[in-house]
């Protein structure tokens, strides 16, 4: 029992400030508070991209270091998309304030800030669009919804633009399609061209620029961590596996985000992929420098997304494979699937993916030559060419976290479930309404999986560990199972906040389990070398 | 609990309840659309599931006059939201205090007929005395999070590179020579 000690007497205590600026949202500045936003881009991150106004700024300090004639830039970069993108001006132009989006968005839904409704985000940027490019704005100014381009202006746009993680569950439900993830991609171009990226994208995107991915992992070091992991997968299955790296002539080049390369628990789902390929006998190599599935520059600017892009097609023709498989990524699949041909096509020097196990042509795939390996590997299963134990983890009681980018950017729902359920004997799914095409995001998407932004990520991911939580609760889930690197680095502390008890591992990892390999050992062991229950081990 | 003031929180407890939700969610920005208390699916709206939850687990452990750790598990479900939506801790937990006030004028009647004071002292008694557990709640949350990026940061870097000493930082002028490119 807690000790008894004098405390302010209640009329006193109940009287809390609970009053809200009594303002329009139009004049309500924002503020900065700590563990809520990312670090500012430091200047020789920017100066390696290439970047305007590259300089070391700090978000929570007045000054931002904002070139001379800042406003002119942003204009000059809005009309420059109005006339580039159609759909951008479309987007500026339609939206009727129906409302049907105002309560989908999980940053919303988790603090109850107006701002963060997704029809609101987009207003930030639509009141100075209508008030410099509208008749009606230039005329009326803000009785037509105008509002004059300020720094206090420019602030908000960059607080809410890096408060959306660009999931597009609210273009679900928009009637005429808006969607605000593109808002939010122009809204990030405009602030990239005064400097205004956060830390966590452009030191990934500069690292990925110099050394071909994210992390800096240079060739050598790359080559190393797979050996060394190559080296647990023969302590738990006595087979050694032996990968090529930028091996001439290969029929298959495999990239996956180098989120897999380095850190718990994407090594495991790494080690899935060696397994998986080498039980096949498939004729694939990895690249060093292709060594980044992933593109932090998606969440910089366009141009920045096709450069940090370019270099898939151009080492699959540098080595002459005939098609390029991809590991598991979100966004990574977003930028492979609906903008790599546009960007950096055609690929017409590879051929239509015909998986050499089960002659399936991918003619989804018709034209980026690129498959995913949720769907290689579903039709695996499928065509009954795996030999699989999935009582090697039926101590997991698993679910699935439709990460937004393969569900809702390519519609990639059922091949991740077909794995699991062949995988594992316990699988349960989440609420209908928080799965599929209406999942929730991980609260730490589109680059804000920093870590200094810990507890803006909790509320954002809120909607989700609730709905994990649900069937923690009615079915002893611990395991959240999933596709994307970004999730494997950002559920965990999600899950240790919200749902303690339960881990996060990659779809791969729990296949690699599960596979039966030629040859190998009684497995006593788990992928993660934990004892593996009721195999033998000390449980 | 003298059961003079029990019965009448039994009575009134539905209409202490909402008073008390609807305190809680006026510490959030000013919202027209009356999302958090209209929407019920609890999956669509977590927050609101969490406090309408959370508050009759508490309120129900006070009348039925539990020991408080009893009533850690709803706190605990209230707190945590609260606890990473930016508010300054006594705002974050001002939602205790405010059922004090709910409860007065509630009773007002009663308490004008000075029918209950002694009782009402009691029982504000133990509010206290749940702010206080409430509050080692708080600060636990508050910790959990800055301990969370320690881990993060710890399960990045994973032990393969510190083990091999793999990855090094090249200096950014060296960078810029040509050298480096890539022949394709
Ligand atoms: S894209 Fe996602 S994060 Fe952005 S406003 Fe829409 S729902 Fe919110
Ligand atoms: S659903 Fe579409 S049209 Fe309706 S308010 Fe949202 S963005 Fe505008």
């Amino acid at each position: 029992m807690a000790p008894k000690v004098k405390l302010p007497k209640p009329g006193e205590l109940s009287i809390i400030d609970y009053s809200l600026p009594a303002t329009d949202w139009m004049d309500t500045p924002v503020e900065f508070k700590p563990n809520t936003f990312c670090w500012g881009a430091k200047g020789k991150d920017l100066e390696t991209l290439g970047l305007p106004n590259a300089r070391d700024w700090n978000p929570s300090e007045e000054d931002w270091k904002l070139p001379e004639n800042w406003e002119q830039t942003v204009l000059d970069g809005i009309a420059e998309r109005l006339s580039k993108y159609r759909s951008f001006k479309i987007f500026m132009d339609i939206c009727v304030r129906c409302g049907a989006c105002a309560d989908k968005c999980h940053f919303y839904i988790s603090t109850g800030d107006p701002k963060n409704m997704p029809v609101l985000r987009a207003e930030l940027l639509r009141s100075v669009y209508k008030r410099y490019f509208t008749k009606s704005g230039k005329l009326f100014g803000r009785l037509a919804g105008g509002r004059e381009l300020t720094v206090d202006v420019l602030k908000e746009w960059w607080s809410y633009f890096f408060q959306c993680t660009e999931c597009r569950r609210c273009s679900v439900y928009c009637p005429y399609g808006i969607d605000q993830a593109e808002i939010t991609i122009i809204g990030r171009e405009l602030l990239n061209l005064l400097g205004l990226n956060i830390n966590w994208i452009s030191g990934p995107a500069a690292a990925c620029y110099k050394k071909g991915n994210h992390l800096g992992i240079e060739p050598h070091a790359l080559t190393g961590i797979i050996d060394s992991m190559c080296d647990d997968i023969e302590d738990i299955t006595g087979i050694r596996v032996n990968p090529t790296f930028n091996r001439k002539g290969a029929e298959i080049l495999f990239v996956t985000p180098s989120g897999d390369f380095m850190g718990e628990p994407g090594i495991y789902t790494c080690m899935g992929y060696l397994m998986l390929f080498h039980e096949l006998g498939l004729d694939y190599t990895w690249s060093t420098y292709a060594s980044e599935g992933g593109n932090f520059g998606f969440f910089t600017s366009n141009d920045t997304a096709k450069r940090l892009n370019y270099k898939i097609y151009a080492e699959a023709k540098r080595l002459g494979v005939k098609y390029i498989i991809g590991g598991e990524c979100g966004h990574m699949w977003r930028v492979l699937n609906q903008y790599m041909d546009t960007w950096n096509g055609p690929a017409d020097f590879l051929e239509v993916p015909k998986s050499p196990i089960t002659g399936t042509v991918f003619e989804n795939a018709k034209s980026t030559k690129m498959i995913h390996i949720s769907e290689f590997v579903a039709d695996l299963i499928k065509h009954n060419k795996l030999k699989l134990d999935p009582s090697r983890n039926d101590h997991l009681k698993v679910t699935f976290h439709d990460s937004c980018n393969p569900s809702r950017g390519m519609g990639m729902f059922d091949e991740p479930r077909h794995i699991i359920k062949a995988v594992c004997n316990n699988f349960y799914e989440m609420p209908e309404n928080t799965i599929r095409e209406q999942t929730f995001c991980c609260g730490s998407g589109s680059g804000l999986n920093a870590s200094e932004n810990m507890e803006q990520r909790m509320r954002g991911g809120f909607p989700r560990a609730n709905a994990v939580r649900y069937v923690q609760q009615k079915h002893g889930v611990n395991m959240l199972a999933n596709i994307c690197a970004v999730d494997r680095a950002a559920l965990p502390a999600l899950m240790n906040y919200w749902n303690p008890g339960v881990e996060v591992a990659g779809v791969t990892e729990l296949l690699a389990n599960a596979l039966v390999m030629k040859g190998e050992k009684e497995r006593t062991l788990d992928i993660r070398l934990n004892d593996l229950p009721g195999k033998g081990g000390n449980e | 609990m003298n059961n003079t003031l029990k019965d009448l929180l039994e009575e009134k407890r539905s209409v202490i309840l909402t008073k008390w939700f609807d305190s809680i969610l006026d510490t959030y920005p000013a919202d027209d659309s009356g999302f958090l208390k209209k929407q019920k699916d609890r999956f669509l709206n977590p927050i609101g599931h969490t406090f309408t939850n959370g508050i009759d687990g508490v309120l129900g452990g006070l009348i039925s006059g539990q020991d408080v750790e009893e009533s850690a598990s709803f706190l605990n479900d209230i707190i945590k939201v609260r606890a990473v939506q930016s508010f300054s801790p006594s705002k974050a937990m001002g939602f205790i205090f405010a059922l004090k006030k709910v409860v007065r004028e509630e009773l007002k009647k009663e308490i004008r007929q000075n029918q209950i004071n002694e009782e009402l002292l009691g029982f504000e008694s133990k509010i206290d005395d749940l702010a206080l557990f409430a509050f080692d709640i708080y600060a636990k949350c508050r910790d959990q999070l800055s301990e969370q990026k320690t881990e993060e940061l710890k399960r990045m870097t994973f032990s393969l590179l510190k083990k091999a000493n793999l990855v090094s930082e090249i200096p950014a002028q060296e960078f810029e020579r040509k050298d480096l490119d890539f022949n394709i």
